[in-house]
């Protein structure tokens, strides 16, 4: 049984002799990705010619496809194969696991006639070029009857149940504290389906060595999942599958699964013999993929005249596909972040004939902080408090719903260091104020929150006869930096430059971790990497001190130094090289592993922020353009600065795009989505994001791992939007509580207003 | 994509020639619009004939005084051009206001007036829409149609040009300059080169098949100030909400109709000496909208009128 208190000894990341971590060292996969040689799913070489798969989509939201022609396709040139449900390779049953223990079970692919959402994959196309299955995949007719879809979420909120398994949370007596306050704020805040728009569409490229053996590359998050789920879904054991994901080209929750694209690409390489290569096109991606699910969420403060809260409720609807359970738990970030003695939480949930929802950068605090972190502001406004000055007031002493004591909470430094740094005191509690040229002037702030999490993983590390370090785990990097900061780990822990470090990741036959989510990506498969590092260090301690011809022979190997390259014991060395070469020339291997710490709960662990932000309001057209924005976070140790602040700023560009542009909505009529590309679903351009900063706090947090690191990947995310919105409120009065915040909708606010 | 075959032109009149005896064929040059919706098979061309390289890239000053852009000439070098910048600045504010850089690199004079329109219901292929598949009905009617017309749309279509640098040409009366299949050169008001949607939305110019554009004529500035304004989700790299292109007297609004709009009635309420509000409110009252568009009446008559006001400050 391990304990946090197994993690309070030394170590040589607290120890930091060579400087390494923390440095915002350059991407060690960086050169492959700025010259195009990074070998991404689809561009890997075949052992020989690849085929060519594409997918053709339902134009119907619900019913049953009730005929096929493929003739036309299968005459097409160059055409291989044309599969639909009538003719697609038999495949276990959704959800089959032949082994217990596989992690993702049997994920067929078109797998029967019924249709259950828009653009979901019902046919198949295999030709020798791209441009053949392209021109064919558009000659197979499918002929549906097609039921009225059932996809207007506003239209069923009355419908809505809990969660499966899930009941509201409520800390004291919520009604009674909010209906005694004598400041009640009680408003409701709604939020489109977001689409991930990876860089990267999900792409895969599959073939077999004899029968039995499959070789898969794709773009998935979870290496593990993905190995398991494949094996399941072709009938083979799972060591039959040999998965890659090396470069991945943006994952933010949306390649936390596996989708037809790989499952299609296996199965055709086994029917033809020949490498298959499968990729969604972007606008495949909109539907054919998992999306952040619209919500609607009221939240209910109720307050003492000085800014106490008394009762905070946020209750949030949402939806999933017909046969999903997935809910946009917008309202649990809630729990840990102000004090309030009466609290309820909980979420609905309406399922519809819309595509699977799914997570999606910072799944929750995304959403969730658009509406509370704007209500605070209200709140604000209304006791005539400064919205910094009320969060400090409702900072709670330990975690308010369950009374844990936080592991470490600097959400009050933030928020002041961040206030002080933008200039906050020279804002003007009545919009409407500021004006440069055109546009009217506002500033805005919201606090940022984020769980941490640690997950069992497991990573190796071998020194070869050269000296070089070779770190290997079935972890990925989804554009984070995780090549990057486990380079950063093994030359510190080992004491070699990072040029003499090899990380080898995203395959299935590496020791295993959880992959990249949630962020936990760093401090999981960081820690493990520190566990066999430090297995390393003791290995080649004791191979010098027990090896004759070492300088260090006979010596205490618990006080072997690392550091330059040298093995060194006092005033005895020799070169971590020489010491290999010569008495272990074929190399050493060993493990580590971590485990969450039994006790690990006793502690609430949060990642918190505070964003500020200021906007110009364009008050003739309703435009709304971001002018600067500081983030100020407190997330652990932080373990390569350019590297985390990346992923900060990065979280805060989404919030800027949740609160102004981004967002696709359902033409309730065909059931689909209307934002099929990238000029229509609008994420931020270079022009939108002028002076951007992110700030990282000192911190360590010796309750979360033996590093003392916690994860920066979603927090950034949360709370940014929220900013965004309070200054468009600033700036020009009007508040808006359905997002995004378009000029459409604030030209609206601003006539009413009289502006 | 379909199979097609390509040809480079030798000159304008072999490539009006081949354009006129080959069935299915298209002009193209920058690519930037057309081959996009070849992917998609929203455009399905049978043959392109490719007039990129021919010597039509120049801009030169007319013995009037005003200036030709030759029709390949690319976006950004005419944006770019001293003259332009100088004497129309409201031409090379629209461009800039379009694409992005890489986008106008490739795009030319003549392929920026013949881009087609960006509703997303002439994008997805499975939806109906008369414009890409006449008679199948117009998806964007009763639909998200956030960026519809509100001037000269019809039952058959509500889809807007969303041109930029086209809106400040129809300010500037510019005028269309064509060989036609015949051999024939002409030369026409720029205003009737686009058409309405009517019945027909699938017919989008009054060029007749094979017809090439070979430069666009622009007369001598006329007095007054010059702006373009355009309204739109972000920063950059984004179709406009509306857009206004004011070039002293004359007034021109993007975004809202199928054909880059002129503004004649708000242009004879200010030659009247009415305020730019009272102008712009006379215009709108010819228009009507389809939902949820509906905020671009409000949106068009305080853009209208800021913008009028931008060019009177700057004339001055």
């Amino acid at each position: 049984m391990s304990s946090v208190s197994d993690w309070d000894v030394p170590n040589p990341v607290k120890e930091n002799r060579s400087g390494l971590i923390g440095k915002g060292v350059d991407r060690y996969e960086g050169p492959l990705k700025v010259t195009g040689t990074a070998p991404y799913a689809y561009e890997v070489q075949p052992p020989s010619p690849p085929a060519y798969g594409v997918m053709v989509g339902a134009t119907i939201a619900a019913g049953r496809i009730t005929d096929v022609d493929t003739a036309a396709a299968e005459a097409s040139p160059g055409v291989l194969a044309v599969w639909t449900h009538r003719n697609v390779p038999a495949q276990p049953p959704r959800g089959t696991k032949a082994h217990p223990r596989s992690t993702a079970g049997s994920k067929p692919a078109l797998e029967s006639d019924r249709v259950t959402y828009w653009g979901q994959p019902v046919a198949f196309v295999v030709a020798d070029t791209l441009e053949n299955a392209v021109a064919a995949s558009h000659m197979v007719q499918l002929t549906y009857a097609a039921d009225a879809p059932d996809v207007d979420f506003q239209a069923r909120l009355g419908d809505a149940v809990d969660p499966p398994g899930e009941k509201d949370v409520e800390v004291g007596d919520f009604q009674a504290g909010f209906e005694g306050s004598p400041v009640r704020l009680d408003e409701t805040w709604s939020t489109p389906i977001q689409n991930h728009v990876q860089m990267e569409p999900c792409a895969s490229l599959a073939w077999w060595e004899g029968p039995d053996r499959c070789i898969a590359h794709t773009s998935v998050q979870m290496v593990k999942p993905a190995q398991h789920g494949l094996a399941e879904t072709l009938g083979i054991d799972r060591d039959a599958v040999h998965l890659m994901t090396r470069y991945i080209g943006g994952g933010f929750g949306g390649k936390g699964q596996t989708y037809d694209d790989l499952t299609l690409a296996a199965l055709a390489a086994r029917a033809l013999g020949r490498p298959v290569k499968v990729a969604f096109t972007r606008q495949q991606m909109m539907h054919g993929t998992i999306h952040r699910p619209a919500t609607v969420m009221r939240v209910r403060l109720g307050a003492e005249r000085d800014g106490r809260l008394n009762a905070m409720s946020i209750m949030t609807w949402t939806h999933c596909h017909s046969d999903g359970s997935f809910t946009e738990h917008a309202s649990n970030f809630a729990r840990s972040l102000y004090a309030a003695p009466n609290r309820l939480t909980g979420h609905r949930l309406v399922r519809l004939d819309l595509p699977h929802a799914g997570p999606m950068r910072a799944p929750g605090e995304a959403s969730g902080t658009l509406s509370l972190e704007c209500a605070m502001d209200e709140l604000a406004e209304t006791l005539g408090l400064d919205p910094v000055e009320l969060r400090i007031r409702n900072e709670p002493e330990v975690d308010p719903e369950n009374g844990r004591p936080f592991s470490q909470r600097q959400l009050v430094r933030c928020l002041k260091e961040g206030a002080q740094l933008f200039g906050w005191d020279r804002r003007l509690p009545t919009p409407g104020q500021v004006r440069d040229g055109r546009w009217l002037v506002g500033l805005g702030m919201a606090a940022a929150i984020r769980g941490n999490f640690l997950l069992p993983a497991k990573c190796s590390f071998s020194v070869d006869a050269d000296g070089v370090i070779t770190v290997r785990q079935g972890m990925t990097d989804i554009g984070t930096g995780t090549y990057t900061v486990l380079a950063q780990i093994a030359a510190e822990t080992l004491g070699v430059p990072l040029g003499q470090v090899v990380v080898e990741i995203g395959d299935s036959e590496l020791p295993p971790a959880p992959g990249s989510g949630g962020q936990f990506g760093a401090a999981t498969a960081g820690s493990a990497a520190l566990a066999a590092g430090v297995n390393l260090r003791k290995a080649i301690a004791d191979l010098a001190v027990n090896d004759p011809g070492s300088p260090l022979h006979g010596g205490d190997s618990a006080s072997v130094t690392f550091q330059d390259g040298v093995v060194a014991l006092e005033n005895r060395s020799e070169t971590l090289r020489d010491l290999v070469r010569r008495a272990a020339p074929a190399g050493l291997t060993v493990e580590g592993e971590i485990r969450p710490a039994q006790d690990a709960q006793r502690w609430s662990t949060q990642t918190y922020g505070a964003h500020f932000c200021e906007v110009g309001v364009d008050p003739v057209t309703g435009e709304v353009r971001v002018r600067r924005m500081l983030g100020v976070f407190a997330a652990g140790r932080i373990l390569n600065a350019k590297t985390a602040r990346s992923q900060l700023t990065g979280g805060m560009i989404w919030g800027v795009a949740s609160a102004l542009t981004e967002g696709n909505a359902v033409d309730p009529r065909y059931g689909s989505l209307i934002n099929q590309d990238l000029a229509q679903y609008l994420v931020p351009v270079q022009a939108d994001i002028g002076d951007l900063e992110a700030i990282m706090l000192d911190e360590v947090d010796d309750k979360a791992n033996p590093m003392g690191i916690k994860g920066v990947g979603e927090l950034g995310n949360s709370g940014a939007g929220a900013a965004v919105a309070n200054a468009v409120y600033n700036a020009c009065g009007v508040r808006l509580r359905d997002y995004p915040i378009t000029p459409d909708k604030l030209l609206a606010g601003l006539i009413a207003a009289g502006r | 994509m379909r199979p097609f075959t390509y040809e480079r032109a030798a000159d304008a009149r072999a490539a009006v020639k081949s354009a006129s005896e080959t069935p299915g064929a298209r002009f193209i040059a920058g690519g930037t619009n057309l081959l996009d919706l070849m992917k998609l098979e929203i455009e399905r061309p049978q043959h392109l004939i490719d007039v990129g390289r021919l010597p039509m890239a120049e801009i030169e000053d007319t013995p009037d005084g005003g200036l030709r852009l030759g029709a390949v000439a690319s976006n950004t070098a005419v944006a770019a051009d001293s003259r332009v910048r100088g004497r129309y600045p409201v031409l090379s504010q629209a461009i800039v206001a379009g694409g992005s850089p890489q986008l106008r690199n490739k795009a030319t004079v003549a392929g920026n007036l013949l881009q087609r329109t960006r509703c997303a219901y002439f994008y997805d292929t499975s939806k109906p829409c008369n414009k890409r598949e006449p008679g199948s009905g117009c998806g964007a009617l009763e639909g998200l149609n956030r960026n519809a017309a509100i001037f000269g749309a019809s039952h058959a279509c509500i889809a807007t040009h969303t041109s930029d640098m086209a809106v400040a040409l129809v300010a500037l009366d510019a005028r269309v300059e064509t060989l036609t299949p015949s051999g024939q050169a002409r030369s026409f008001p720029i205003l009737e080169l686009h058409r309405l949607p009517g019945e027909t939305p699938h017919l989008e110019t009054h060029l007749v098949p094979g017809e090439l554009i070979t430069a666009v004529a622009l007369p001598p500035p006329p007095p007054g100030g010059q702006t373009y304004r355009k309204v739109r989700d972000r920063a950059s790299y984004a179709g406009g909400l509306a857009s206004v292109a004011v070039a002293g007297g004359a007034l021109a609004l993007g975004m809202v109709a199928h054909k880059p709009w002129r503004a004649v009635d708000a242009e004879a309420a200010l030659a009247s000496g009415a305020s730019p509000s009272e102008a712009m409110a006379r215009e709108l009252a010819g228009a009507s909208s389809a939902g949820r568009n509906d905020f671009k009446i409000p949106l068009v008559a305080r853009l209208g009128a800021a913008a009028i006001g931008e060019a009177r400050e700057g004339a001055r």
